[in-house]
């Protein structure tokens, strides 16, 4: 059993007995086993970094069995550098899930752990499949954990949340699936994604397995005019479920459009590119705009996502080093930063129980460490140099620039309105005078809170003042995929 | 020829000699005692499905009785099948029966003599054996549902059942007779060389398909034949219910395949066209009307109307430009969506039943509520079921559904990947309705009622139904292996 598998089952099993033995009564107990299974699962994926050969092309910590002889689906795993790092992010993440749940989930705490623990595997093997059919199982499977975390400690409106979700994504990927299967049968029977990418296909195929693909990622990025589930997920999924979908769910499918849609449909991409870099500027300006307004901060947060992962596409489809690589240091340190802005919205919330801006005001007066951490996040949102975000959206800048001075000019925007929409929320939510009586008698973090905030920073000034190790694993992948899709695949 | 080679037919006279046995011993037996006769139905069934699986592992195609029937491995697989299902559904029907004063004698007598008819249809090689099989099993089966004469909803799923039955018994017979009177015989295989060569008025022989088509629709369950479905469902005590679910779609799938496969191969164009029209009518109705459903069992009755549409599709695409090349793998998909559904709607059912209480049916969606906390279990593999209809990963259902997906793409042809399209638009539809059964049982409050109690060796065998659905969802490869070589074979003799 290779280090992959171990690092998707150990947290699906784990899980699974959590479900199966949890109770209520003993939820002290679960907490417990839950936190030991988070860091066991994250322990075991330390290794897939260290021993990562930065200089090698292709895929590493490869296993490839037969699974379903009938369609030629095989068990087959491997990683690049393309996928590495997300796979550490997700099993981190999901250690940060537990504590932030740890008093504040008091109803099916078994449930709650077990759902995000095998929410973790299935989100590790999706990042490692290299067998079309795997990922789609992978891919599809975490819906169903994700709809129940929405569905049961979710807000008010979680039912039509729930059913918002898991509709629209399926949408998307019940098309992929065709896709797939057209992949099937046009590579003479095989599901290998690398043998896909070395499919040669004609136009029309392509650029209906592009859409195809599309489809699919575009739901799940999600990039406008298909997000309108994210809004509405985030703001009723209760916290552990908005770091997850911000921090990692919609990293999968801006990772299948680097796994999928690129490389195996190239010619069909760089078609499209038009289309993809004026949604991605669209998302960026005009869903810029539309966080400027809102009242609601985790909504504020989902909108002001989805302008991040503008950003995260428009790198991507601009085809260059910069543009890619930047894109998925984006991708992983808003990560770190969404995940840590939905955190802070979650420790608010515990407290005073709504998430309207209005409702408070001059909260550094009585949390003065929470509000550093926060101030300290929100600078991160909007790209301060020194800070994971300002990284990624430099290079992506940078990339753009090169390509065309005018779209660069349009995405750099998002420095402005990014900062625009997440300082005047500090402002009003932690600045200023003491808003009202509850805004008094607020308590400051308490150590589990400020542990795990505190893990984040670490990682998000990581990024911000090193990025090195990041940058440095995967680019050898970047440039292999560069040189991949800048081929034409059409048939002689 | 005139072999009559009894031998190969061990399990059918077993199940009939053991039918008749059990009916006579069971004039001796208090109600007190009647699981003495459940026990022996139980004992009868597990020795017929033994017999059967023997005859399937052997690999043989065996005819007899003067070629009227035919012992091949689909039939046979099928047959161990639905035997299993039979047992399934007897042990989830046995406390749900003592409970409601319909634990009789008669309820196994006639589940055995409809399972009997249902393995002659498995094994017919004549129109005739077909005819005769699909009574004997029809016939059980109405008496069935019209087994609590007091209950004014099942005599009225009766009448109706049993006049569109007969309605439909009619038309796939004056198909066959049509068809007898195109090729002059009644031999299945004799039929397709007469096909094959030619010498057939073809205007009477379509005319005929057009009959044995809508009379199998009825028997399938699919619409525009489909007006049956939701009432009996719905109105049958749910025991029956289940009965009717399960096993008789495997008959109603074999008869399709041994009557237009094995016969009609060689006119295939034109009732493939009429299967993928009445699969497209199927998951439109089935799935559009399942989600104004408030009643479990009427939302279920709907969504079988949907899933044996999807599985048509795959009836309808082995056949491309003439070719046969695709048959095999298209209709060992359909069998194995076939399994697949059986499996799985012996559970939903099953669960209907062992939430149903004294007096209390437990049959609307709402009953649900709270499931996930009054019976964690329950609710857990409920949420299987329901994922596994959807067609969700890592369930049984998906990989059914991506059977038949992948049977429609495969074809190459623009027409079958639009239907494929179709389908998945449709199968997004359907897991609104499926998901809004996991919604109720697991995000809602339960409302103040009984509390359920222990299930006791049914519920036993729930979960282990639940674990089979999620295991072959994890490993499929061996039951889809074992449907395509027994497909395969058949289609080779």
């Amino acid at each position: 059993m290779g280090l992959l598998s171990v690092a998707i089952w150990l947290p699906i099993v784990l899980g699974s007995l959590l479900l199966a033995v949890g109770r209520d009564e003993h939820a002290g107990a679960v907490r417990w086993l839950a936190l030991a299974a988070a860091v066991l699962s994250f322990l075991v994926t330390i290794p897939l970094v260290v021993g990562f050969d930065t200089a090698a092309v292709g895929m590493q910590f490869v296993e490839n069995l037969p699974w379903i002889d009938r369609f030629n689906v095989r068990y087959h795993l491997g990683i690049d550098g393309l996928s590495v790092w997300f796979i550490l992010l997700t099993a981190f993440i999901t250690i940060i899930v537990v504590i932030a749940a740890w008093e504040i989930i008091e109803d099916r705490v078994a449930m709650y752990m077990g759902a995000f623990l095998i929410l973790s595997g299935l989100m590790v093997g999706v990042f490692s499949a290299l067998d079309g059919l795997l990922f789609y199982i992978f891919f599809e499977a975490t819906l169903i954990p994700m709809y129940i975390i929405i569905g049961v400690w979710g807000g008010p409106r979680r039912v039509y949340a729930a059913f918002k979700f898991f509709l629209y994504t399926l949408l998307g990927s019940l098309l992929m699936l065709v896709a797939l299967l057209y992949l099937y049968l046009k590579s003479g029977g095989s599901f290998d994604i690398q043998a896909w990418h070395q499919l040669p296909l004609p136009m029309t195929a392509q650029t209906l397995l592009f859409f195809a693909f599309f489809a699919a990622f575009s739901v799940k990025v999600p990039m406008w005019p298909v997000h309108t589930w994210l809004p509405d997920a985030h703001v009723e999924a209760p916290t552990g479920g908005s770091v997850v979908l911000a921090a990692i769910m919609l990293k999968l499918g801006a990772y299948g459009f680097l796994r999928f849609s690129m490389p195996i449909a190239p010619d069909a991409a760089r078609e499209s590119d038009w289309l993809m870099i004026s949604l991605s500027l669209i998302a960026v300006v005009y869903i810029g705009l539309v966080a400027l307004v809102q009242q609601d901060m985790k909504k504020l947060v989902a909108y002001s996502s989805i302008a991040h992962m503008g950003f995260v596409t428009l790198g991507f489809f601009i085809f260059s080093d910069l543009g890619v690589g930047g894109a998925i240091i984006q991708m992983i340190s808003h990560g770190f930063v969404s995940g840590a802005m939905f955190l802070c919205i979650g420790v608010l919330y515990d407290r005073v129980h709504s998430r309207e801006i209005s409702a408070y005001g001059g909260v550094v007066n009585t949390m003065p460490r929470f509000a550093a951490f926060a101030v300290f996040f929100a600078m991160a949102n909007c790209g301060l140099p020194g800070t994971g975000g300002f990284v990624g959206e430099w290079m992506v800048i940078l990339g753009a620039v090169k390509y065309d001075f005018w779209i660069a000019g349009v995405a750099s925007t998002t420095l402005v309105f990014g900062a625009a929409y997440t300082l005047w929320m500090v402002k009003r939510v932690y600045f200023g005078d003491i808003a009202n009586e509850q805004v008094r008698e607020l308590t400051d973090l308490n150590d589990r809170e400020f542990f795990m905030l505190a893990l984040l920073a670490l990682a998000v000034l990581w990024m911000g003042l090193y990025p090195k190790p990041f940058t440095d694993v995967m680019q050898t992948s970047v440039t292999e995929l560069l040189r991949h899709v800048a081929l034409s695949k059409l048939p002689a | 020829m005139t072999l009559l080679n009894w031998a190969a037919l061990t399990p059918e006279i077993f199940l009939l000699l053991a039918a008749c046995a059990i009916a006579l011993v069971d004039l001796f037996v208090v109600d007190e005692r009647r699981h003495y006769t459940h026990g022996m139905s139980q004992a009868a069934l597990a020795v017929t499905a033994v017999l059967h699986f023997q005859q399937f592992d052997a690999g043989l195609t065996i005819y007899a009785l003067g070629n009227m029937v035919v012992m091949d491995p689909m039939g046979r697989l099928l047959g161990v099948m639905a035997t299993l299902a039979m047992m399934i559904t007897l042990a989830y029907a046995q406390p749900y029966i003592a409970d409601r004063d319909m634990h009789k004698g008669e309820f196994y007598v006639l589940t055995l003599l409809s399972l009997l008819g249902i393995h002659v249809m498995l094994s017919a090689n004549d129109f005739l054996v077909v005819y005769m099989g699909l009574e004997i099993m029809s016939l059980s089966l109405y008496a069935l549902v019209a087994l609590r004469r007091d209950d004014a909803t099942a005599t009225e799923a009766a009448m109706k059942y049993f006049v569109l039955g007969a309605l439909a018994s009619g038309f796939l017979l004056y198909g066959l007779s049509m068809m007898y009177g195109a090729t002059g015989t009644l031999e299945i295989p004799k039929v397709f060389e007469v096909i094959a060569q030619g010498r057939v008025n073809t205007q009477v022989l379509v005319f005929g398909v057009v009959f044995i088509v809508a009379g199998l629709g009825f028997k399938l369950g699919v619409a525009p034949f489909h007006m049956w479905v939701p009432d009996v469902y719905q109105g049958a005590p749910t025991a029956v219910t289940l009965l009717i679910a399960s096993a008789p779609k495997l008959a109603a799938f074999a008869i399709t395949i041994r009557l237009l496969v094995e016969g009609l191969l060689k006119v295939a164009a034109d009732w493939q066209q009429m299967l993928l029209f009445m699969a497209v009518v199927s998951l439109v109705v089935g799935n559009l009307a399942a989600i104004a459903q408030t009643n479990l069992k009427r939302m279920l009755a709907y969504s079988a109307i949907a899933q044996m549409g999807f599985m048509l599709l795959s009836l309808g695409s082995g056949v491309i430009g003439g070719e046969t090349v695709p048959a095999g793998n298209a209709y060992s998909s359909a069998m194995f969506y076939m399994a697949t559904y059986v499996l799985t709607t012996l559970g939903s059912f099953g669960l209907v039943m062992l939430l149903a209480r004294d007096g209390f049916e437990s049959e609307q969606i709402a009953d649900l509520a709270g499931l996930a906390r009054r019976q964690p279990w329950m609710a857990a593999v409920m949420t299987v079921f329901m994922f596994s209809l959807a067609g969700i990963p890592p369930t049984m259902g998906f990989y059914a559904k991506l059977a038949v997906l992948q049977t429609l793409v495969t074809t190459g042809q623009a027409a079958y990947i639009a239907l494929a399209v179709v389908a998945v638009l449709l199968s997004l539809v359907a897991a609104f309705y499926y998901l809004r059964v996991v919604k109720v049982m697991v995000f809602d409050e339960p409302v103040q009622g009984p509390i359920v109690s222990a299930q006791g060796p049914a519920g036993l065998l729930l979960m282990a139904n639940g674990a089979v659905v999620l295991i072959l969802g994890v490993l499929p490869g061996g039951l889809m292996a074992v449907c395509r070589d027994a497909v395969v074979r058949a289609l080779a003799t």
